[in-house]
């Protein structure tokens, strides 16, 4: 057993639960969504992308492809709320929370592409 | 690029993960930790604000508690947050900084910068090998010639001294194996651009290593190598390099030439010194008998050259069983006054200090000329900082390793033609080389330059314009100076090679020029600039053909063919 690959497997898949988590629910339904949720999606896809750094490889190549991308969606979805929370008048509307949840969702689907090449990778390789 | 990228980001992902970790915490636990607003009312962080905290906090910038003065709890908390997020960062910049320092990085980014430096190279180059003192003569003299070289040493601190040179083009340079064929590809062996690869460490295992890699690969090329062992120079010739240079063998080979023919080693001499070194005072060595101190491979090239010319030699040579060398050899180093003694040094006419140490070689030499003032003196220099005690010792022949390679290296490189010259010229006799000689010597007073010039388009476009209208031009026509018709230019033609490879030594004015003829001259450096503006500017060169001034505008040239119908018609 290879202590890395458990903790690279772990972030990854760490990160699509969280990513879930967050995401599942109504759409506009503030109840559904909790902030704690987004703050851990985010941290734990970051470490998981530094995870995949220097690794030369083809498949380490598009697995850090699609962590940025994750990351991407999430700092935009960070963004979105910080800003509708603190930033206007209204605070958090239903048009602002289905945004930052819709962005949640395009992380999801990259956090699924992850755990995907992952999973392939590892039933090419039997050891 | 990429290697260098990867390496930085697999080095700096576990400083990273610990920031992000620290940050992490930190900003948790400030959102849990209950806090107090100015009225009294309980307050909690949003992770907007403990965001914001904790990036002045950990950055050691510190705007204070906001927005509100913090409880007593979350006080205890950032304290804790303090140390950690900025004990984190010092251990990222600090491995940041290692990383930068490390002599496998900077080897790495030395490699870089040099596969990029060659990439971008558009231009003929040549590939060096080593850089000893040959390499650096090398180096020096095509950059002068603007020919880029590439460079490639095992030892990083020629390469940085070579980085320091105020040389006129970018040389690159790269410490490293050369026997390594990645480090000869990266340095761009197959790179169309590449001339020719030159060969000079002093291993001749090594140089065989490199001029049969060079030969595989790139079979086109021209492979130039330095040789010393004559195993070594059978091995390298068999597989077809195109130049060997052995320093010893060519050196024994003029010193016989000095007893033989001293005007022919004079014509040698003076086409392959080095750029404007002054005329060597020409010494005739004596013949008698000659102490020969050191019997390797230079004593035996040396030894057996002189006794080709009939000239008895005395050996002296400290290790007799390892050198063969053969009987009647004095045991000694030579430099103590009773081995000379023993050598016979006062009957002596001549003495050749070569061993491989220099502080050897001129102990020998003083010692030597102490009992015997008369010796004609010829010592073998391994270094070339040891120039200033050489000239000192007051030695008639010095003859420098690196020197001598390095010379005839550049004379391949930038005009083959001269190789091509001396190989008729060997076959002359000395009353040829005697009129040469005294030709040369009246037209110049320091040592002559040689140049090339082929009668093409690109380069004589004026003689082709003639030539095209049927005008013969004359090899005469070339050598007179374009400001004053009446006076030659300080030079001599000596070598003339048809399209159709037939040779011409020493070509005659009245020669008519051809188009594709090759010619080789020697003179003062400047008479190659007048030639080449007569070469180059059609009326510069018709005024010596007729000898008039011809109209060079149009307007000039309309009025003259108006003035001659005029006149006609009148």
């Amino acid at each position: 057993m290879n202590l890395e690959k458990v903790f690279f497997a772990f972030f990854i898949v760490l990160a699509l639960t969280l990513n879930f988590g967050f995401f599942v629910g109504g759409m506009d339904d503030p109840n559904h969504h909790n902030v704690y949720e987004l703050y851990a999606a985010l941290v734990v896809s970051l470490i998981a992308t530094i995870m995949k750094f220097g690794d030369r490889a083809h498949i380490g190549a598009v697995l850090l492809a699609t962590s940025l991308v994750a990351d991407l969606q999430l700092i935009a979805a960070v963004i979105v709320w910080t800003i509708s929370v603190h930033a206007t008048d209204a605070g958090m509307t239903p048009l602002a929370l289905s945004s930052v949840v819709s962005l949640s969702g395009g992380a999801l689907l990259a956090n699924i592409t992850s755990v995907i090449i992952l999973v392939t990778e590892t039933v090419m390789f039997r050891r | 690029m990429h290697n260098l990228l990867y390496l930085l980001l697999r080095r700096m992902r576990l400083p990273l993960i610990v920031i992000i970790l620290a940050y992490a915490l930190s900003i948790l636990g400030l959102v849990l930790i209950p806090g107090m607003d100015d009225q009294g009312n309980p307050w909690r962080m949003s992770f907007f604000h403990a965001f914001y905290f904790v990036s002045f906090m950990g950055s050691t910038i510190g705007f204070g508690e906001i927005p509100y003065p913090f409880t007593d709890p979350q006080r205890i908390w950032t304290t804790v947050a303090m140390y950690l997020t900025v004990i984190s960062w010092l251990y990222a910049i600090g491995s940041l900084f290692a990383l930068l320092q490390d002599p496998g990085f900077k080897r790495v980014l030395a490699f870089t910068r040099f596969t990029r430096e060659v990439k971008t190279i558009g231009e003929p180059f040549y590939l060096i090998c080593g850089l000893g003192d040959a390499g650096k003569l090398v180096i020096r003299e095509l950059a002068a010639h603007n020919i880029r070289s590439i460079v490639i040493d095992r030892d990083d601190n020629k390469i940085q001294l070579l980085r320091l040179e105020d040389l006129p083009i970018v040389v690159p340079g790269i410490s490293a194996d050369v026997t390594n064929t990645s480090t000869l590809l990266a340095a761009g062996l197959m790179k169309p651009e590449c001339q020719g690869v030159v060969v000079l460490t002093g291993n001749d295992q090594v140089n065989m290593t490199v001029a049969i890699t060079s030969k595989l690969l790139a079979p086109d090329l021209t492979v130039i190598c330095r040789v010393e062992s004559h195993d070594a120079q059978d091995n390298i010739a068999s597989f077809g390099t195109d130049y060997l240079i052995n320093p010893f063998d060519t050196f024994a080979k003029r010193f016989a030439m000095m007893f033989q023919s001293p005007s022919m080693y004079l014509v040698y001499e003076w086409m392959t010194s080095i750029h404007e070194s002054p005329l060597s005072d020409f010494a005739v060595p004596p013949r008698g008998i000659w102490v020969v101190c050191g019997y390797g491979r230079f004593g035996k090239a040396v030894q057996q050259s002189l006794s080709f010319k009939g000239i008895r030699t005395v050996i002296v040579e400290a290790d007799i069983d390892k050198t063969g060398a053969p009987e009647g050899t004095i045991e000694g180093r030579g430099t103590e006054a009773i081995t000379l003694y023993e050598a016979g040094i006062e009957q002596a006419v001549g003495l050749i200090a070569g061993t491989d140490d220099d502080a050897n070689n001129l102990s020998i030499i003083m010692t030597a000329l102490k009992i015997n003032e008369k010796l004609f003196v010829v010592a073998r220099q391994n270094l070339s900082t040891n120039d200033t005690l050489f000239a000192a010792a007051g030695i008639d022949i010095i003859m420098q390793t690196g020197r001598l390679i390095g010379r005839r290296v550049v004379d391949l490189i930038t005009t083959p033609l001269l190789t091509d010259f001396l190989r008729m010229a060997t076959d002359q006799n000395e009353s040829w080389a005697n009129v040469l000689v005294s030709r040369v010597v009246g037209v110049l007073d320091k040592p002559p330059e040689s140049w090339v010039m082929t009668i093409s388009r690109q380069q004589t476009p004026a003689i082709m314009e003639l030539l095209s209208r049927g005008c013969p031009t004359t090899l005469g026509s070339l050598l007179t100076d374009p400001r004053d018709i009446t006076t030659p230019l300080p030079c001599v033609a000596l070598y003339l090679k048809h399209a159709d490879n037939n040779e011409v030594l020493l070509p005659g004015n009245e020669l008519q020029l051809r188009e594709g003829d090759q010619l080789l001259f020697c003179g003062q450096s400047d008479a190659e600039t007048h030639m080449l503006w007569s070469a180059r500017n059609l009326h510069a060169l018709s005024y010596i053909c007729s000898g008039m001034d011809s109209p060079s505008g149009t307007l000039w040239r309309w009025l003259e063919a108006r003035k001659q119908r005029r006149g006609r018609t009148q």
